[in-house]
């Protein structure tokens, strides 16, 4: 009677009862996902750990605890605090970055530059540009016509 | 009397634990003293002795006590949050990170208006922490992104939940 067990009971080697508690998050098409589980935990862990919480939690928490058992197979000495590890350098970084981007703002502010300011004023220069360039354009053809005739 | 085996009085956490007699070269006693019981026992209930002396042997000797205080602090977390142990821990530093990013980008953005050249701004090292993350650990099937939906932490709300000043690497 082996069809129909669980991914837990199978590699158990026991039968899979009705109520078993693993077989909702092990499915027999997933076999490593037990093995990684309980290579790390143990079975008996992880059944514990799935009694104390209301079913509407468990799958989340059979979920986190693979992820977690496949970052301690992959990384065995830091597991997945390696990935908080490099977060904090991340965050780190960043705060840095963002410290400095902010004195050099206060330093453009302190020294009385304006950004919108400076938007105006560019567009007025561009407006004086504008206007001389269609006062050139205005005499030219009058000098033209009066030459030909 | 006679011949008798003199009890070792310096019996490490895990053998006091696990009641039984702490040989000279116990692969706990370095990293599981006497005096810190608790540390142990953590480990103990969500590992179990038998696989964390199997996680030991698999790594040199010199990375032990980081494998050790990784193991102690993933215990923790999990005995905290049954739920998701670590992942709540990740999920609430990428919230984090996310943010920082969001208000670097709005500083950049700010101080290109007083600068004309766009070079000055470096704009270039952008954290992809999706791509870092999505792909850890291979094979898993699910992505920290999809565990952060449904975890409904507010940044400051839990964070004292996870005392990030205990990982000795920072």
């Amino acid at each position: 009677m082996s069809s129909g067990r669980c991914a837990a009971c199978r590699y158990l080697r026991r039968r899979c009862t009705e109520d078993c508690i693993l077989s909702p998050y092990f499915p027999s098409n997933n076999p490593q996902r037990f093995v990684s589980v309980h290579r790390i935990y143990g079975a008996s862990n992880v059944t514990k750990l799935l009694l104390q919480l209301p079913t509407h939690l468990r799958a989340e928490a059979a979920d986190s605890l693979y992820f977690e058992a496949q970052c301690r197979l992959e990384d065995p000495v830091y597991g997945c605090v390696g990935l908080i590890f490099m977060l904090q350098q991340q965050i780190h970084a960043a705060e840095s970055q963002l410290v400095k981007t902010q004195a050099e703002i206060a330093v453009m502010k302190s020294q009385g530059q304006n950004p919108e300011a400076q938007q105006a004023e560019q567009d007025f220069n561009n407006l004086l540009l504008q206007q001389s360039d269609n006062d050139a354009a205005l005499s030219f053809p009058n000098q033209v016509s009066s030459g030909f005739i | 009397m006679r011949g008798q085996e003199p009890r070792s009085t310096s019996s490490c956490a895990a053998c006091r634990l696990l009641k039984r007699r702490c040989i000279p070269n116990c692969i706990f006693a370095p990293y599981f003293r006497p005096d810190e019981p608790k540390k142990f026992a953590k480990v103990h209930k969500v590992f179990g002795a038998s696989n964390v002396s199997k996680i030991l042997i698999e790594v040199p000797k010199e990375q032990r006590e980081e494998t050790v205080n990784s193991l102690a602090y993933e215990a923790e977390a999990r005995l905290r949050d049954p739920v998701y142990g670590c992942i709540g821990a990740i999920a609430l530093l990428q919230r984090k990170m996310i943010q920082l990013q969001h208000d670097l980008a709005l500083a950049r953005a700010c101080l290109a208006r007083y600068v004309t050249t766009p070079s000055s701004i470096g704009g270039t090292d952008d954290w992809v922490i999706a791509e870092a993350l999505g792909d850890f650990p291979a094979g898993c099937g699910r992505s920290i992104d999809s565990f952060c939906q449904n975890i409904s932490y507010e940044l400051n709300e839990e964070a004292h939940m996870y005392d990030f000043s205990q990982i000795p690497y920072v």
